[in-house]
């Protein structure tokens, strides 16, 4: 789990969004990546080989480990993407499901 | 010169048809060397689209096809490896009413000819077999045996089974000429010069090489076609899919990638061993994806590829023995659509060297027909 | 996606390297875009330079801040900064330069380009042990990049390990956020001073000793080292719940919320490499590096490499190298000659020797052991397609000569890294099991694209309104 330290608590606006459905406040800069973590999630997605639970690993773009469902986007990069008012943000469940289907959460395995 | 090593056939190539004519004339007791300038499978015959085809050939190779497609769905007693091959068929889709006629006459021409494999179906059985097709396709050719490999793998279990048996296979070894002396072949390399008594082209896109070498040259094409895969989705297509007015090949994987063909040029060069992807090209072949199965808009590409291959003008391979010397047999220029020949062209080349015939009909693949008359 | 069709010189990455070339390239006047795939500049070393909340200079230290005067300089240079955008490709145009392939929010173009000078950076290097892919594990760089962009720290048990300065650097940020680490292990083997002793002199003379004394200072005053660290093992069941440590033969298992890793940062070479540029293994720093003049020119012409994605020096070095790669794509321009290259190039050479001055030092002392570079039994090598040690190992046996065939049998490093997590260790595995250099092994072909693009973005390139093209058709006879 992680905490935000006091001065950052404070230095910037909360950014509203949500998480498998549910609300939360990240703040302005935050990557979606770190908005995941300080939600409380370490993992962000289950693998396509085996299921295996992965979290975000490098934070800066090379692991592809951090990669997470985004506004219904499977396989978005959430290190690279700063978060939005509003955004949709769910974990990825085994391979990228496309089309309509794409962001339901099937729940982990 | 002292020899590095002898043996009654000499094949140049280490792709997929000299492994299988090693692997073939093995089966006939007959030993053999592959000289192999990079790695076994390093071009086309290790990175290609694997699509093991009867559907959409030309009609000399339809005998050759069916022939191999026999060969494929027992693969594993020819080279004891399954090779990744599945059967879940080919389909052309026709896009219009225009794909549509000029497809429905091909099946039936190949009918008239006696072949049965390519059959027309309409809209509704079409949807069924690829539901995530686009509704605006009004049917398809379908060719049910058809099926897809692993390129590498087979290519590499083919030189397996040929070691096995006895062959032997000199890789990092290129042939800087060959030439006769006392009825047999001697093939200088950088590693030494081999001897044999029968000489096998099967160089790929570097074959002309040894053609002109032998005084045969040929109007050999190096091309490079375009692969893209995804990464990963949930499974959604069985057969491979084949366009009928723009190129496409179409497939999805065992693991759920996607891979994507149809024979879009890179740029190439040939004794650089380099390509380079054209990327206007490949933004066509994915308006095609695009078009056909809008599943894939926000499909992940995760890497593009292009293998060095060999074309002739007339898109059909040159096969059997040279024109001009005795003792000497080509197997190349197969212009992108080998990989499914190579278990069939293997036991051609050997069946022509131990009994100088073949029953299949390679009159049509003779080096000759492009010799000045 | 506002991106020009063409300009003079296009740099790759807003890292210290990248933002000193682009000044140098538009300040003498050159059109030049400077594209980079975070939403602000710095690279990873000066990360959220412009956004952090850490705002406390204290905290991250005088070294990160000199980041914002790089930032500003590129503010007053001229040059067009593209943030969130991946380069994806570079290939040489007809006619001359190349064409850079751009990815941005759901659009792609590409852009030509006379000079195209790459400064991608590092990464860190892989550290596979047991249990490295769990939840709760993360890199020690990656804990970092955390705080800055966000003011986020891990709650604890926090446990360090491994290798190299940056740990130091970590453990002495967070104490000064009042963050506890609960140990740093150290896998440092015992009497490696002895191997580094060799070029102690030109360290104890560089920037870096003083530096470097003061960090290992503060790291031991806020937290236990456990020295000699010879195993490690990361144990839980769907995330992180303990590490197992051996010191000596010794194993100890210690509760843990939160394990860092690190062994070093070597350079990330994926574009360099599917370019085509030449590469060679760098023993001492056990990883491949392009093949680089004094300016970072490669042997593909017109395409320059600055800064760590050149060689591991740091952030200064990257800096005066991001200079010289300027000065060298200007002159290649023909906007000044070689000679006024040559001279203004002196000072930015000076400062180079100055700070990679005591760097064989710091390469020999933090070599990560090879118990941590080539791991064993079912320890996960290749983390996208979940291949271990022993399948890589088993193939290797086989007789699969190198990484690219070992690709076709295991898909080891076929997903979407790259092969970026597990490029080096699949290398040097393959050599051990051959018995030869990791140079005559080589590396995984990159292909592009180099970064992930969509379907959709492809399709929206430009295309040639005829393909002159021949296509390699099936006729409907």
């Amino acid at each position: 789990m992680y905490k935000r330290l006091p001065d950052a608590a404070a230095a910037a606006p909360a950014v509203l969004l949500t998480i498998d459905g549910a609300d939360f406040a990240a703040r302005a800069g935050d990557t979606v990546a770190a908005a995941l973590l300080a939600a409380g999630y370490d993992a962000c997605r289950t693998t396509p080989v085996t299921g295996a639970p992965r979290g975000p690993f490098c934070l800066m773009g090379v692991c592809f480990d951090c990669l997470a469902v985004v506004d219904g986007l499977p396989n978005q990069q959430t290190c690279l993407i700063p978060v939005r008012a509003g955004m949709r943000i769910e974990r990825q469940q085994g391979a990228a499901v496309f089309g309509p289907a794409a962001g339901s959460a099937q729940g982990p395995r | 010169m002292t020899a590095l090593a002898s043996a009654e056939v000499i094949i140049v190539g280490g792709g997929l048809h000299g492994c299988s004519a090693a692997l073939h004339l093995a089966r006939a007791g007959v030993g053999a060397i592959v000289v192999e300038k990079n790695y076994v499978g390093r071009h086309a015959s290790g990175v290609n689209a694997g699509g093991v085809r009867t559907l959409a050939r030309h009609d000399a190779e339809i005998p050759l096809a069916l022939a191999a497609l026999e060969l494929w769905h027992r693969i594993g007693d020819l080279v004891d490896d399954d090779c990744g091959f599945e059967c879940h068929g080919q389909l052309r889709v026709a896009e219009n009413d225009g794909e549509a006629a000029s497809l429905r006459e091909r099946a039936a021409r190949l009918r008239a000819l006696g072949y049965a494999h390519e059959r027309w179906i309409e809209r509704d059985e079409l949807f069924a077999r690829v539901p995530a097709l686009s509704r605006h396709c009004v049917g398809a050719l379908v060719a049910e045996r058809d099926g897809a490999a692993l390129p590498y793998r087979t290519t590499w279990a083919f030189r397996r089974k040929a070691e096995a048996l006895g062959q032997r296979f000199f890789e990092g070894t290129r042939v800087h000429g060959v030439g006769r002396a006392d009825g047999a072949w001697n093939v200088e390399t950088s590693a030494g010069r081999l001897t044999g008594r029968v000489l096998v082209n099967c160089a790929g896109a570097w074959a002309n090489a040894v053609c002109t070498q032998l005084g045969e040259p040929v109007p050999l094409e190096p091309i490079a076609p375009m692969m893209l895969v995804t990464l990963r989705m949930p499974h959604f297509l069985d057969p491979v899919v084949l366009g009928t007015g723009r190129p496409l090949s179409f497939k999805q994987t065992q693991e759920g990638t996607v891979l994507i063909g149809g024979g879009r040029r890179a740029k190439v060069e040939c004794d650089a061993e380099t390509t380079e992807l054209d990327f206007r090209e490949l933004a066509l072949s994915a308006q095609t994806v695009r078009d056909l199965f809008p599943v894939m808009r926000e499909a992940t590409i995760h890497r593009g590829w292009a293998g060095i291959e060999a074309r002739m003008p007339d898109d059909i391979p040159v096969i059997g023995p040279s024109a001009v010397t005795p003792d000497a047999f080509h197997a190349f220029g197969f212009s992108a659509h080998g990989f499914a020949l190579g278990p069939i062209v293997g036991r051609i080349t050997a069946d022509l060297i131990t009994r100088g015939a073949t029953e299949l009909p390679i009159a049509p693949f003779a080096i000759g027909r492009f010799l000045p008359a | 996606m506002t991106l020009p069709e063409r300009c003079d010189v296009v740099v790759v990455g807003a890292g210290p390297a990248g933002l000193a070339a682009a000044v140098e390239c538009a300040r003498a006047g050159a059109a030049t875009v400077i594209l980079d795939e975070q939403a602000g500049p710095g690279g990873q070393i000066y990360r959220a330079i412009t956004s952090t909340p850490m705002q406390n200079r204290d905290v991250l230290g005088a070294d990160y801040w000199h980041g914002a005067t790089l930032v500003a300089a590129l503010q007053g240079s001229g040059a067009t900064y593209v943030p969130r955008a991946a380069a994806f490709a570079v290939s040489r145009a007809d006619g001359g330069g190349f064409e850079v392939g751009v990815a941005s929010g759901g659009a792609a173009a590409l852009i030509r380009a006379g000079q195209v000078i790459l400064a991608t950076g590092a990464l860190e290097r892989p550290f596979p042990i047991p249990g490295w892919t769990l939840p709760g594990v993360i890199a020690a760089g990656a804990a970092q990049i955390l705080l800055k962009t966000a003011g986020l720290v891990p709650e604890g048990p926090v446990v360090l390990a491994g290798t190299g300065p940056l740990l130091y650097l970590v453990a002495a940020q967070f104490a000064r956020v009042g963050a506890a680490i609960d140990c740093l292990l150290d896998t440092t083997p015992p009497g490696r001073i002895r191997d580094a002793w060799p070029h102690a002199g030109a360290f104890l003379a560089s920037p870096y000793a003083a530096k470097g004394f003061a960090l290992l200072r503060q790291a031991r005053a806020s937290t236990r080292i456990v020295r000699g660290v010879e195993r490690l093992e990361a144990l839980g069941a769907q995330r992180l719940a303990s590490v197992r440590y051996t010191v000596g033969g010794r194993a100890t298992e210690i509760p843990a919320a939160a394990l860092l890793l690190h062994q070093g940062v070597v350079p990330d070479i994926n574009l360099s490499n599917a370019i085509g540029c030449d590469h060679r293994w760098h023993a001492a720093r056990s990883c491949f590096e392009p093949v680089v003049d004094v300016y970072g020119a490669t042997s593909a012409a017109g395409i320059t490499v600055a800064g760590d994605g050149a060689g591991i020096a740091g952030a200064q070095a990257a800096e005066a190298r991001g200079t010289l790669a300027g000065l060298h794509a200007l002159a290649a321009l023909g906007r000044i000659d070689a000679g006024e290259r040559d001279n203004r190039a002196a000072e930015a050479k000076a400062r180079v020797a100055r700070w990679t001055r005591g760097r064989a030092f710091v390469d020999a002392l933090y070599r990560p052991p090879d118990a941590f570079r080539m791991p064993l039994g079912d320890t996960v090598v290749c983390r996208c397609e979940e291949i271990t040690a022993e399948q890589v190992i088993a193939t290797a046996r086989l007789g699969c000569p190198g990484p690219n065939q070992m690709k076709s049998f295991l898909r080891c490093g076929m997903g979407p890294c790259q092969g970026r997590l597990c490029g080096l260790t699949v290398t040097e595995m393959i050599a051990r099991e051959r018995g030869v250099s990791p140079a005559e092994v080589g590396y995984y072909r990159l292909r592009f694209p180099v970064k992930p693009i969509t379907l959709g973005e492809l399709a929206s390139l430009p295309q040639t309104t005829a393909s002159t093209q021949a296509v390699v058709r099936m006729k409907a006879h």
